[in-house]
């Protein structure tokens, strides 16, 4: 049987919207997947070394504060100084349709706006890894 | 002769209502089945197919009442919107004080009676907009502040004795209040005479919005150091704004909106009287800030029941005795979680529903949101269309000419009455667990909040709470294109450059004394912060100083997330 997916939900920066991650940590978790929510405020450096170190499948970043081309160029220059390019990086939160476009350039697999059904999720996840194959 | 609608009593009214149920309801039901087995509010409240006067049988005629009068269910003023409408109060802030200056101008040129400040993330935390914390985040959701030059930026040529300004910050609320006190000195204004208000409720920031610098204890310090300073020193200022609206956005339930504030309430109100300050010394001047959401008739019944909750809690909790003590006045916006980017032009449909909902129940402030939000922070055009919103229902509908026209409803009072029974339940298991902070530390508020949202998310998936243009009647394939709000990238570097030539030009030495004071009453419980904190930012400290250095004393507080 598969391992289950390894999942970080994280927030970074001074951003304390967390109503949106705790509902897709809850789903994913319900769905069966392996979920650790960093928690708030966290630095781009705090959670690229805890996504390393847990070893996960997706990083997901959650951003309501309109911070997100500021973050994931960090986030992608750690990862890359790390040495991981297998990482599934994904965001979730409110952006403009100009950001979403740049950010999927930059390397984010997916950007799952508001009112992205739970269920969706699940499955955009679960495909991705498929897609990836076993590391 | 017929019976009249007052002779009729209750048991006979009863009687009647089981007849029709079991008559007229039942042989309809057979050929048109109701679209659900059972009914219920947003908020989970079943509800019936019609009320009559039998619903209301019992309650207490004092509680319904007239407006102006206890437990003023009907309105805290007698005369309401006759004597002059609500304050339009939209909420504005991006890049440096100059960028938001301008906003405040053109919405006051377009009709509005107040103003209302978002700031930015920093700002909100505490930080200096040159610290690395404030990369990306400098004026971008709001106005960065971080000395009292920036504050008068912001307010240049702004009148504060007509216009007030309501400031919605909390961790760094009194510094922000700080630099409002010495502008207005340095400008000649009399204290007494400037009404406005701050948010300063942080209770409800370790509840749902997380915005939070310090540990719990010094955090409620500050804010009854605040309270009780206004309430010496400034008599029309409401030195706190209790805040529902953010435990809504964070996922909550109506209900658990309402009582969860009047649980914060409580906490403010036992931690400023142990100080000697006399409840109706400062009661007069607290303030509220609630959503109006979606389920129109519970919004209403929602705010109507806050109000007589509210006004028993003052009287037979606390023992006030003026009635200004005892009538909840209370700020209202729109529910930014309902809006939608698909067919986004229908925000202004929602928005404006939601506003008369606010209005029938009885708000003294509103904010109503633009289309755009579920892109970025408004544009000029969204925020006008909004304004507008509000002076069509203010001066084409004519609903402001009755005051509580919805009072005696049987359906209204009904749900009044079950929230009012429902709001003290919650506050009576709280007082049971432990109380408010108590619970807070262990995530039960969090856990609340949480779940009801996680709820809500089910449900729009599943179709059982509708989103027009979300899971019905959506559009696919439709453009979702719109002008937004523009980022100025020449911010950050705008703001740090006047922060930095304030450090360089103060009395250094002069700010480093004051800032050893700042530590020392921090540590000592019994004073007051705000007196030092006024003297600090007067001598061009920056927000990032005085944090930085309580963050000595006290440390910060971390949550353990539940989800």
């Amino acid at each position: 049987m598969a391992l289950p997916i390894r999942v970080l939900l994280a927030k970074v920066g001074l951003d304390g919207h967390d109503r949106g991650v705790k509902v897709v940590a809850r789903t994913l978790r319900d769905a069966g997947m392996d979920v650790v929510y960093s928690g708030l405020h966290r630095t781009p450096e705090e959670v690229v070394n805890a996504a390393v170190q847990e070893d996960v499948d997706v990083l997901g970043v959650s951003l309501l504060s309109g911070v997100q081309m500021t973050v994931f160029p960090k986030i992608f220059a750690l990862l890359k100084e790390k040495g991981v390019d297998d990482m599934i990086v994904v965001a979730g939160g409110v952006m403009p349709d100009e950001d979403v476009a740049e950010l999927k350039k930059m390397g984010v697999a997916e950007i799952m706006l508001q009112d992205t059904p739970p269920q969706a999720i699940v499955d955009r996840l679960t495909r991705l890894v498929e897609e990836r194959g076993a590391r | 002769m017929s019976e009249t609608i007052d002779s009729v009593s209750a048991a006979e009214l009863e009687r009647q209502v089981s007849q029709w149920q079991a008559s007229e309801v039942a042989e309809f039901v057979k050929r048109a089945p109701e679209r659900k087995e059972q009914f219920f509010t947003l908020g989970d409240i079943p509800v019936k197919r019609t009320y009559t006067a039998a619903d209301i049988a019992g309650t207490p005629a004092e509680d319904i009442g007239l407006p102006g009068r206890y437990p003023f269910t009907r309105g805290p003023y007698p005369t309401m919107y006759r004597g002059r409408n609500w304050t339009m109060r939209q909420i504005a802030g991006f890049g440096t004080g100059e960028d938001t200056n301008r906003r405040f101008k053109f919405l006051i040129e377009q009709g509005q009676t107040g103003i209302s400040t978002d700031f930015d993330m920093p700002t909100l935390m505490g930080y200096d907009s040159d610290h690395p914390m404030s990369d990306g985040e400098v004026g971008r959701e709001g106005v960065a502040i971080d000395t009292l030059a920036d504050m008068e930026a912001l307010l240049d040529g702004i009148d504060l004795e007509n216009i007030s300004v309501s400031l919605t910050i909390n961790p760094t609320a009194w510094i922000l209040f700080s630099m409002y006190v010495v502008l207005a000195e340095k400008r000649a204004y009399d204290l007494d005479k400037l009404s406005g208000t701050v948010q300063a409720d942080i209770l409800k920031e370790f509840m749902a919005q997380k915005e939070y610098i310090f540990p719990i204890g010094p955090s409620v310090r500050i804010v009854r150091d605040l309270i009780a300073y206004s309430a010496r020193n400034m008599k029309r200022y409401n030195p706190i704004n209790i805040s529902g609206y953010h435990i809504s956005e964070a996922g909550s339930s109506p209900l658990q909106e309402a009582a969860f504030t009047l649980a914060n309430l409580i906490v403010y109100v036992e931690e400023v009287t142990k100080t000697g300050v006399d409840v109706d010394d400062f009661a007069p001047r607290l303030a509220f800030f609630f959503v109006s959401q979606a389920d129109f008739f519970e919004e209403i019944a929602k705010f109507r029941a806050l109000r007589r909750c509210y006004a028993k809690i003052m009287k037979e909790r606390f023992g006030a005795k003026k009635p200004e003590s005892m009538r909840l006045r209370f700020h209202c916006q729109t529910a930014a979680a309902s809006l939608t980017k698909p067919q986004y032009m229908v925000n202004v449909v929602r928005t404006a529903m939601q506003a008369l909902s606010a209005v029938l129940g009885g708000a003294q402030s509103l904010h109503t949101n633009g289309y755009d939000e579920a892109f970025a922070i408004p544009t000029e055009d969204a925020m006008r269309l909004a304004l507008r919103t509000q002076q069509v229902i203010a001066d084409e509908t004519n609903v402001t000419q009755v005051v509580d026209p919805l009072g005696g409803s049987y359906y209204v009072e009904a749900l009044t009455n079950e929230y009012e029974k429902r709001i003290f339940e919650i506050l009576r298991e709280i007082d049971e667990r432990g109380g408010t902070i108590k619970l807070i530390e262990e995530g039960w508020f969090q856990k609340h909040i949480a779940d009801f949202a996680y709820e809500t998310a089910l449900r729009k998936q599943s179709g059982e709470k509708p989103v027009i243009g979300v899971n019905r009647y959506r559009m696919e394939g439709a453009s979702e294109r719109i002008e937004v709000h523009p980022y100025d990238p020449t911010t950050a570097e705008r703001q740090i450059s006047r922060t930095r030539r304030v450090r360089a030009e103060r009395d250094q030495a002069k700010v480093a004394a004051l800032l050893d004071k700042l530590a020392a009453t921090a540590k000592n419980e019994d004073e007051n912060i705000v007196p030092v904190t006024i003297e600090l930012v007067r001598e061009g400290a920056t927000m990032g100083d005085i944090v930085e250095r309580l963050k000595t004393v006290w440390g910060t507080y971390r949550e353990t997330p539940v989800f």
